[in-house]
């Protein structure tokens, strides 16, 4: 549980949850809020995190999205993975049914 | 079985109203979600991994066809064409929205159904034996009391926020298939020496990180007390059960720390009071009322034997192996209880499309009067098959994908949603079931192994009920990996048992090797006519140790 | 925060002291503790008196002074905490009181009607609750199925007078 908080995380980026659909989304750089993963902001640090945070409460305050987070996440040949098990099944949909969630709706979302 | 009547329906309907309300006050943004949240699990709403996820009630686990295709109507419509039913007979769907929840509830409602208390600190769903009015040796139709808890327990003004949530299941033979030793109250239907019929409470069982047996505080409760006797147990649980810590507040907590016997003292103390007010006195008449829904179907004069059905044994192995595993005696000649499983090998335990849901609907309306019940262990049942019926039966299962016959095998699994699924999770337990299922495909190998039950779960709540398993698996977090801890011994039936922790936990490669080698070790060590769990009793867990950790 | 009794908004006519606050004139609501330690000044008093009970702390503790006691406020210290449905039950069904049994703390209007079931006849709410979502949240559902403190005709009974007109009419 809770691996998107384990201490020493270096590169993360903000997930949360759309309020009206639930469907998973990422803040991305404009601050937008984007289904893919690979559209997400990707910040390095402590204090880049805390800003991260900063610029999803208005989307909090604006009833957008729900439970927001951080989670720790590698860039590998140029495309940005999650790091634990649990957020890379999030960001793709459940592996045992491939022909769900992103990884089946989305182009370029793999697990 | 139960109808509503215009008194059922309003006020379902007004909780759909109100929901409505909660859910509109939220999206415009009145509500904050730390407003919001409570009042969504008050509904079955959760949020999950992916998105909302809704647990709609099947009070006791029993359905009509007109129900089921209503379930099927929901997925197609609002979700992704499917459903999963849980080990609490309920039925979970993954992907609705928070906007749409509304409408699902009404038409739920059309159907006399609801997600009313199937979350929350209130008292849930009431579970029972899928083979309620159908066993051999029933003593009472369980879903009558279950239907009077029902009504009860909804929106109980005095219950709705207790220190944590509240399960309750019956049971209506000595047979426990209803796992009632593990519920926060238990209730078996007994009979008395004068013939009465009454009621033996458990209380205290349950699972999750701290698993308990329930202990017998009452051995009978006559049938005209048992809501003041339930309203006692609440009373004293809702004013001493713990609220400073959400891992002691469950009444298992309660009943360990201050004994059983206090309990039952404090419990039958209030119950004097309470039954001195005459309030929750049960007229016989009510009980009559409600009795009338669950009176037998038409039953038809048969011969206990069936010739159609012997010619199909014979002539058809796959259907032999079927009747073998999943179907099972009735209290009527000529009839017989089919079980439906949902664990195909490789499949996901408990999920069923919206087209299997129709097909089974179109069987139970044409072969099983029209009804049908989910079970704990995650399958279906038709409880009322005329014996000759079942190539039929068999024949259209087939065709819907769900035909599986392993019954009670080692490939008829309880897992929990798991990492795939819930934000809780520690671990998947859905590739796991899947794995080990392949493994022991083989239904020669199926049969010689004989019963024996697997359960997984993916984090301590133990939704999965791993610690009732023969063999329990539990998913854990090492450091963002998946590992799998094996318990061994477990049993949910009268001679409920909590399993026994075999050693250090299994990585996700090695857990089904491990499953093979405990298999192996059984069989090595079986005598003539033991299961599993009867071998496991009579060597206990070293020789198990030994061959899973002795080359290790 | 406001005070809505019987249904009705009104001014608090209590006023709610700290353990250590000197006394103000007129009717003022307290701790258990200071009730215990006091009771004989404040009941020398000659004003209304009402005694609050912090969740935790039953109803059988003032059992006996029930009779001196003008207001029985119990504490909600947190919504999710229910226990105070039981104590208000037990005070009006156990223990006969017939004065005012106020729900207070984090008191909010999805609870409204539970608490009235048990027995709560006064309320103090969140400044934002108006009359016409006090209405609303009270009267959300019209039957209940159980026997509450609220007096209210259970199902259960209305279906026995409806089968037993029923069954008049045909015999008619
Ligand atoms: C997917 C969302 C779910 C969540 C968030 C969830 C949460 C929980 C939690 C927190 C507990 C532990 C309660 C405690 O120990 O006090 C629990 C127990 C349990 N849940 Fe779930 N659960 C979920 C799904 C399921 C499913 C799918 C099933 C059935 C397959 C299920 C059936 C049970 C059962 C039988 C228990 C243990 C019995 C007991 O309460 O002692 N739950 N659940
Ligand atoms: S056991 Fe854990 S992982 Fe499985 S459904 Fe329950 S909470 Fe989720």
């Amino acid at each position: 549980m809770a691996q998107h908080s384990r201490k020493g995380a270096q590169i993360q980026a903000l997930t949360a949850n759309r309020l009206a659909d639930g469907i998973v989304v990422y803040l991305t750089a404009d601050n937008r809020w984007s289904e893919s993963l690979q559209d997400a902001d990707v910040i390095e640090g402590k204090e880049a995190g805390e800003a991260l945070l900063a610029r999803a409460q208005p989307a909090i305050d604006g009833n957008i999205v729900v439970e927001p987070y951080l989670f720790e996440v590698v860039r590998e040949d140029g495309n940005i993975r999650a790091a634990s098990v649990r957020e890379t099944i999030r960001q793709a949909g459940p592996t045992v049914r491939l022909d769900l969630g992103k990884q089946a709706e989305l182009p370029g979302v793999h697990r | 079985m139960y109808r509503y009547d215009e008194f059922d329906h309003q006020l379902v309907n007004e909780r759909v109203a109100q929901f409505r309300g909660q859910v509109a006050r939220r999206l415009s943004g009145e509500l904050t979600e730390d407003e919001f949240k409570p009042l969504r699990l008050m509904n079955g709403v959760y949020l999950q991994l992916h998105a909302y996820m809704l647990r709609v009630a099947i009070p006791y686990g029993t359905l009509s066809s007109k129900q089921l295709r209503m379930l099927a109507h929901i997925g197609r419509k609002y979700d992704r064409g499917y459903g999963h039913f849980t080990t609490r007979q309920n039925l979970q769907y993954n992907w609705p929205a928070l906007k749409d929840m509304p409408d699902v509830l009404h038409d739920l409602a059309t159907v006399e159904m609801h997600a009313i208390q199937t979350s929350g600190n209130c008292i849930r769903n009431v579970t029972s034996d899928q083979y309620a009015g159908a066993a051999k040796d029933e003593i009472e139709d369980p879903r009558i009391v279950s239907e009077i808890i029902r009504q009860w327990s909804t929106f109980h003004p005095e219950f709705s926020f207790l220190p944590r949530k509240f399960k309750i299941a019956v049971s209506g033979t000595p047979d426990d298939r209803a796992a009632i030793r593990v519920h926060d109250i238990g209730i078996q239907i007994v009979r008395d020496g004068k013939g009465e019929i009454g009621y033996e409470i458990y209380v205290g069982g349950g699972l999750g990180r701290t698993p308990m047996i329930g202990k017998k505080i009452a051995d009978f409760v006559p049938k005209e007390d048992l809501l003041a006797y339930l309203e006692a147990i609440m009373r004293v649980y809702n004013m001493y059960g713990r609220r400073d810590n959400i891992y002691k507040a469950r009444i298992k907590i309660l009943v360990h720390e201050i004994g059983a016997e206090e309990m039952k003292r404090q419990v039958d103390a209030e119950f004097a009071e309470i039954r001195k007010t005459g309030a929750l006195h049960l007229p016989a008449e009510e009980v009559a009322r409600i009795q009338a829904y669950f009176a037998p179907p038409a039953y038809e004069t048969l011969p206990d034997e069936s010739t159609e059905l012997n010619k199909a044994v014979v002539a058809d192995r796959d259907f032999a192996n079927w009747v073998k595993s999943n179907v099972a005696a009735h209290k009527v000649p000529g009839y017989a209880i089919v079980n439906i499983s949902l664990k195909p090998i490789g499949g996901t335990p408990g999920d069923c499309s919206s087209e299997q849901m129709d097909a089974v609907a179109d069987i139970a309306e044409k072969y099983s009067f029209d009804e049908l019940r989910v079970t704990h262990e995650q399958n279906l049942t038709l409880a009322d098959v005329r014996k000759k019926d079942l190539p039929a039966v068999h024949a259209a299962l087939k065709a819907a994908g769900l035909a599986t016959a392993n019954i009670n095998l080692i490939t008829d699994q309880i897992a929990c949603p798991g990492l795939d699924y819930c934000a809780l999770a520690n671990a998947r337990s859905i590739p796991l079931a899947q794995q080990i299922s392949e493994r022991f495909a083989d239904l020669d190998r199926q049969h010689d192994i004989g019963e024996l039950k697997i359960n997984t779960s993916g984090c301590i709540n133990a939704c999965g009920h791993h610690h009732v398993g023969h063999i329990g698996i539990l998913g854990v977090d090492k450091k963002g990996v998946e590992y799998y801890q094996v318990t061994l011994g477990g049993a949910a039936d009268e001679k409920t048992a909590i399993g026994d922790i075999v050693g250090p936990a299994f990585t996700e490669e090695q857990i089904v090797d491990a499953i093979e080698t405990i298999v192996t070790t059984y069989l090595g060590l079986r005598q003539p006519g033991e299961r599993f769990i009867d071998t496991y009793r009579r060597i206990g867990i070293d020789p198990f140790k030994e061959s899973l950790y002795a080359t290790h | 925060m406001q005070l809505i009794r019987n249904g009705k908004f009104v001014a608090d006519d209590f006023a709610t002291v700290g353990d250590e606050d000197a006394l103000p004139d007129g009717a003022v609501i307290v701790s258990l503790e200071r009730w215990q330690k006091e009771r004989d000044a404040l009941t020398a008093r000659n004003t209304l008196l009402g005694v609050r009970l912090k969740s935790g702390q039953e109803p059988s503790a003032i059992a006996d002074d029930l009779d001196k006691l003008a207001v029985v406020a119990l504490e909600f210290p947190v919504y999710r905490n229910g226990r105070a449905y039981s104590y208000a039950r037990l005070l009006r069904e156990r223990h006969g009181y017939k004065g005012e049994v106020r729900a207070v703390g984090n008191v909010l209007r999805d609870q409204f009607h539970f608490m009235v079931r048990c027995g709560f006849d006064a309320l103090e709410v969140a400044d934002n609750i108006t009359p016409e979502i006090w209405a609303e949240s009270v009267g959300v559902f019209s039957l209940s199925y159980q026997p509450a403190t609220d007096g209210r005709e259970p199902v259960l009974s209305l279906r026995q007078r409806l089968a037993a007109r029923a069954s008049a009419r045909e015999a008619v």
